[in-house]
């Protein structure tokens, strides 16, 4: 029931490669993963690939497919045409280890420089106290599944490898700004230290990041954006230096080690505990089952998540989890 | 049998690994050029025509049902039109000064530094890069980390002062509402004078400044219900910044364009009252 | 000079306290705890480090915290824990894991997780099948990631606070990322350290340490259709086997009910259990909504008989009995196969899962966004418009090391071995609850870690790796690339899987079970000969060539210890013997290892839970499970039969 498809994918290590080529059998429904198990299980054992879930949740599987970073595991077939030529090669920005294995050791350096979550003073485990609300947005950065892609596809790194040290990637501005909007998160200083050490100046918004995330993060519009108007916040704003001068009181500073308690009114976070109410936006798949390539046709250029294109507040038949009420 | 304390031949990932050596520049088989081409002709062609049109100094303004182009909005130069200056005429007639001198440089100051634009021309015209995973056009990169870029941080400024020029621009659609004898009238001018109002509004509060101002820097959303609820509006609005950034060029254009027809004689406005 | 010698010239040497293999949930659990107790530890990983199968939970972690309903408690949990392992778990696993989860839980928060929350802003928790309570933590589907996720910054932030201390990241923890442990090396019955190789580059490495934490997780990769990745191919259980420990409930696998068994690119791929606990119904290709049929009497009490009042649970679930969907897993994925055997099935082997009949669609992409967004990707199946086709797939093995219950250290004949999480056996008995393997692989985690660190300080002197140990270690991993023409391990590794799949499945018989045995000889035989083509820098064939030998050794265990328990009994379901059988319960079955390298097998007694705790159960619950004997002891200790004994049970428990 297959057909015989055209394949080129790139061999060899940091001694030199080329692309090589391959008819390979396809069958409905599979995905570029399932193209390269079979390469390895009829044509060439010993072809290097990363995988693990298959399932698109571990993301291992990070290789560029016609030259733009996806995952293979979530790369359907069907988006490509009959006699289409499939070109799979392994993550540019990343020292090559073999064929379509990458050394990504930069991106677990970076993390390790990234200062870890700082828990507040004396509250003690299982009295943490969060609201829905104020934790989604950080959630929304936790469901970060690590597959560096864009890392891979960020020009500032890419292109110029020299701002590799100065630079730490979209990964972890994620992560800083996830930290800077915790609730609980003990530190005030994780602007200072996005703008400083990780290289937020180097970002020139130019999006790449968030066009390749499989998880649908809005990588720029929701943290690095942010973390670039929190940077500003500290040191430019007039009317904000005005404001705190006037009520005394700076927002940010004062409040971040008090746990928060109070719960609001639009009553959105009050039956929120199932986050998922976010909707997963898979990237727009056109009529005729090919991708779109130019964000001038999309329908919105990033959504503001944490909620999608959400009314608020939601309604009450739309929350998917409901509390069994207790009798007693 | 020896003992390494060192792993051979990796270690931080220094200048000894190198990247797989794949010789094409970019493997895109898609149209991914067609993006930034199309940014650049009309981020192009829009700049020429308003250029032009600030330079012309000259049909911006319909006294008869006071129709004035947000080109010229406020007319401040001697040279201004009996009835367009609302706020005096502090400036002199030299033919490089524009008449909306006080707007203008912000006007612009604000597109120039909002987060969409900036994407679409280092992407178009500075090609840094000119699409994912396309090389980019130039050898050294440092971003916006330093002078002259490190002033695209002003955005919050400008984001002020776009503030403050759209109510002027409110202002104008709403005195616009009059017919040649001074009573209230009503034209299809009237309708592009206000769209264009509205959508700018729109455009100017889905600002990504907007958004972290109104609430986006709060760390505690439940503390804060009132402003949460306007930041969730702000944030619905910003997804669209892209889209309200090409049809403000549109309205602008059109707006002014019309008025220029119209001032002109081109052909006249079409009354529905007045 | 041969070559063999000069590959063991470079193996390269490093000391350490405490080495932890498997970098999942369980590992870094106990790689923290050891490190806390202020050992130099190493965590082996062998994938890259935060990528390992803990990320595929979705439901979310169990732990009676009552957040959502006060009622809950450890001891409802235990309760629950037993029954779902048919009373053949072993009692202080279970007790210690209802007890110690909740601050397991809570703790991860100061290491930074994010769970959904309360409107009080407690962790919120949800319902899942067998628990009586909402108890699972969660983090919307994508729990299991969050918990990876906040192991790895803790990890992290140890070793920043290592380097703020000596300037180095690694001095006091490291991680090995993508290298495969080989063997364990020991000094007389003590661990000594352990050895493998870096998969990147193919070199050798000796970790001399002398405990050694297995946190290896499963053995699913042995079966055709199975939910887990390559890494789960049962390393740890072979360790543990040839180091001398014993391994225990091997016979026990859990098949997930409702794995996708079509198209081929999502096959194996599980949908979720909250797609039925929000309204998802089982139907065969007839239209029937079957799982009515299947209701066992132990549960005829708690479940509903009509499709009207398993409807009305949802809505309100305290008048109303459960909807059968939620029965537990191995009820399900039985009643599928039932169906599917009677030709009732799909053309592909499974039955409909149908939510979209059920209800919107928007609502279906709210509840279930990542099933919604995994199968539109994967495979371009749109839940919201047509029915899942599922069927039964390969998820967890309940069997595992067995171990000391409060230390987590491997029993048999090796001293300074310990386990913990899937590849540890006992705690799950013979099926797990859904939300019960994360905070397992906490709790035990922990008491791995914390027991590992202890018995370290115990020892007078180092045990010492011998050098002869390690150059057989070296001439047997290098073995595959000495044969290049050997057989390809691809062909081999699915020989092996159809064998599993096809004999040793969900549904056994005697007379499949001894020819699975037969072919796994033969097998054995070919993988002696496996050859693996091109060099050791990243070779997947070869790494493969290197697991099918612990694939086999495992696969001998689960086949033997399937034909020796003549009854059926929650991931252990023998068509020759339907029944449950009190005696069998009286019997965990032990697997060790022989000089031969043949596995061998022994009976030996449960152990018997203590008096309070069997009290907890009400005695015609009991009765289903416990022979006449013990029964008469279980009323000997609850001095009078009382009738309704079960009443009295609950509100002494819920009072608290």
């Amino acid at each position: 029931m297959g057909t015989k498809r055209h394949f080129r994918v790139w061999r060899g290590d940091e001694s030199g490669g080329d692309i090589q080529d391959y008819d390979v059998e396809v069958n409905e429904g599979e995905v570029v993963l399932d193209i390269i198990h079979r390469l390895q299980a009829t044509q060439t054992p010993d072809l290097a690939c990363r995988w693990n879930c298959k399932a698109g949740k571990c993301g291992s599987c990070s290789v560029e497919i016609n030259g733009k970073p996806r995952l293979g595991c979530m790369t359907r077939m069907s988006t490509f045409e009959e006699d289409e030529t499939v070109t799979i090669t392994p993550l540019r920005t990343f020292p090559v280890i073999r064929d379509l294995v990458t050394d990504v050791s930069f991106n677990y350096e970076k993390a390790r420089e990234t200062p870890a979550f700082a828990p507040p003073a004396g509250v003690a485990p299982g009295q943490y106290r969060m609201q829905q609300i104020d934790v989604e947005r950080s959630q929304e950065f936790r469901k970060c599944i690590e597959c560096f892609l864009c890392q891979n596809t960020c020009h500032v790194v890419r292109d110029h490898e020299e701002n590799k040290e100065a630079f730490s990637g979209p990964r972890y501005f994620i992560r800083a700004a996830e930290l800077d909007m915790h609730p609980l998160d003990a530190r005030d200083d994780r602007k200072q230290y996005a703008q400083a050490s990780q290289g937020l100046g180097y970002c020139n918004i130019t999006k790449c990041c968030t066009e390749v995330c499989p998880e649908h993060i809005k990588i720029t519009d929701n943290a690095i954006i942010p973390m670039k108007e929190r940077v500003v916040d500290r040191r430019y704003d007039p009317l904000v230096w005005l404001g705190r001068k006037i009520f005394r009181r700076d927002e940010l500073e004062s409040e971040s080690m008090a746990p928060s308690v109070s719960t609001g009114v639009t009553g959105a976070g009050d039956a929120t505990p199932f986050s998922s109410a976010r909707l997963a936006e898979p990237p727009p798949v056109r009529d005729d089952g090919k991708m779109d390539v130019t964000e001038v046709t999309l329908p919105v250029q990033g959504g503001p998540s944490p909620f999608g294109d959400q009314e608020f507040p939601l309604p009450l038949d739309q929350i998917s989890y409901h509390k069994p009420e207790s009798r007693d | 049998m020896t003992t390494t304390a060192t792993r051979p031949g990796v270690g931080p990932s220094g200048p000894q690994r190198s990247r797989a050596a794949i010789t094409a520049k970019t493997l895109r088989t898609d149209r991914w050029w067609l993006a930034p081409l199309i940014t650049f002709i009309g981020l192009g062609a829009w700049v020429t025509y308003a250029t032009v049109r600030v330079f012309m100094h000259k049909w911006y303004f319909v006294e008869e049902f006071h129709y004035l182009t947000p080109f010229y909005s406020p007319c401040l130069t001697d040279r201004c039109v009996e009835g367009s200056s609302l706020f005096g005429t502090p400036l002199p007639s030299f033919w490089l000064i524009p008449e909306a001198s006080f707007t203008l440089p912000f006007l612009l100051l604000f597109r120039l530094t909002c987060y969409y634009y900036r994407k679409a021309y280092y992407r178009a015209f500075w090609l840094s890069p000119p699409a994912c995973a396309v090389p980019d056009g130039h050898e050294k990169y440092s971003g916006e980390t330093r002078f002259p870029l490190i002033f695209q941080n002003a955005h919050r400024y400008a984001f002020y002062a776009a503030m403050i020029i759209s109510l002027i621009n409110t202002w104008d659609a709403i005195i616009a509402f009059r017919s040649g004898d001074g009573g209230f009238g009503f034209g299809l001018g009237n309708v592009i004078l206000v769209g264009n109002v509205v959508m700018l509004w729109a455009y100017t509060l889905s600002c990504h400044s907007c958004r972290h101002i109104t609430g986006g820097r709060l760390k505690h959303f439940s503390k804060h219900p009132v402003r949460y609820r306007v930041w969730t509006f702000v944030s619905k609005l910003n997804v669209r910044h892209m889209q309200l950034a090409w049809i403000t060029l549109g309205t602008l254009a059109l707006t002014d364009f019309y008025v220029m027809a119209l001032s002109a004689g081109w052909f006249s406005d079409l009354r529905f009252i007045g | 000079m041969t070559s063999e010698q000069r590959n063991t010239a470079r193996v390269e040497r490093h000391l350490y306290d405490v080495v932890v293999i498997g970098a999942g949930g369980a590992g870094l659990r106990a790689a923290i705890e050891a490190r806390l107790a202020g050992k130099r530890t190493a965590i082996i990983s062998k994938s890259l480090f935060g990528k390992a199968h803990t990320v595929m939970a979705e439901g979310g972690a169990a732990a009676a915290m009552g957040n959502v309903n006060s009622r809950d408690n450890w001891m409802v949990h235990f309760r629950d824990t037993m029954r779902g392992g048919k009373f053949l778990n072993n009692f202080r696993m279970a007790e210690l894991h209802a007890k110690e989860a909740p601050e397991r839980i809570w703790e991860l928060e100061t290491y930074g997780a994010l769970f959904d929350r309360t409107k009080d802003g407690k962790i919120s928790q949800r319902n899942f099948g067998g628990h009586e309570y909402p108890r699972l933590a969660h983090v919307g589907d994508r729990t299991g990631l969050e918990l990876i996720r906040t192991l790895q910054q803790k990890i992290v932030s140890l070793q920043q606070e290592d380097f703020a201390e000596t300037g180095n990241y690694d001095s006091r923890i490291r991680v090995f990322s993508e290298t495969t442990i080989t063997e364990l090396l020991l000094d007389g019955d003590r661990v000594a350290g352990a050895f493998g190789y870096y998969r990147e580059s193919g070199e050798f490495l000796l970790l001399e340490a002398p405990a050694v934490i297995l946190a290896t997780g499963g053995v699913g990769r042995s079966y055709k259709v199975t939910s887990n990745s390559w890494e789960y191919t049962g390393d740890g259980h072979a360790l543990a086997l040839r180091a001398g420990a014993t391994l225990i409930n091997m016979e026990f696998l859990q098949f997930h009910p409702t794995g996708m068994v079509w198209p081929p690119s999502v096959k194996g791929i599980l949908v979720t259990e909250s797609v039925r606990g929000d309204g998802g119904v089982l139907r065969n290709s007839e239209g029937k909504r079957f799982m009515f049929d299947y209701v066992p009497d132990v549960f005829r009490k708690q479940y509903a008989d009509t499709e009207e009042e398993a409807d009305r649970w949802y809505n309100d679930p305290d008048n109303n009995r459960r909807p059968p969907e939620l029965l537990p897993r191995d009820e399900v994925a039985r009643a599928i196969n039932s169906e599917v055997k009677a030709g009732r099935g799909t053309k592909a082997g499974g039955v409909l899962l149908d939510v979209s009949t059920r209800m919107p669609a928007e609502q279906i992409t709210k509840r279930l966004p990542s099933m919604y967004h995994q199968f539109k990707e994967l495979a371009d199946v749109d839940i919201t418009k047509e029915a899942m086709e599922v069927g039964p797939t390969c998820h967890y093995v309940m069997g595992g090391v067995e171990v000391e219950p409060d230390s987590a250290a491997a029993m048999g004949t090796v001293l300074g071995l310990f386990a913990a999480g899937e590849v540890s056996g006992g705690m799950h008995g013979s099926n797990r609850l859904g939300g019960n393997s994360l905070s397992d692989l906490l709790v035990f985690g922990k008491r791995a870690g914390e027991h590992a660190a202890a018995y370290t300080e115990t020892l007078d002197k180092k045990p010492k790796v011998s050098t002869k140990d390690v150059e057989a270690a070296v001439t047997t991993a290098l073995a595959p690339l000495q044969r290049q023409s050997g057989e390809n391990p691809y062909g081999l590794q699915q020989d092996l899987q159809a064998v599993m799949g096809d004999l040793v499945g969900i549904i056994r018989r005697e007379g499949e079970l001894a020819d699975a045995l037969k072919r796994l000889q033969e097998l054995k035989l070919r993988v002696a000969n496996v050859g693996a083509t091109g060099g050791r820098r990243y070779n997947p064939g070869w790494h493969l060539a290197l697991d099918l030998r612990n694939m086999l050794i495992v696969s001998e265990c689960t086949a033997k210890a399937a034909l020796e328990r003549e009854e059926s009994r929650g991931g252990h379901t023998r068509e020759d013997f339907p029944q449950m059988n009190p005696q069998w319960r009286l019997v965990n079955l032990v697997c060790s290892l022989g000089e031969d390298g043949d596995v061998h097998l022994e009976r030996k007694p449960l152990p018997r839970m203590r008096d309070e705790l069997i009290r907890l159960f009400d005695r015609t619950e009991l009765s289903k499970y416990l022979t006449e004997d013990e029964m008469g002891q279980f009323d000997q200790a609850e001095g009078v039969h009382i009738p309704g004994a079960r009443t009295d049970a609950q509100s002494k428990t819920e009072a608290k």
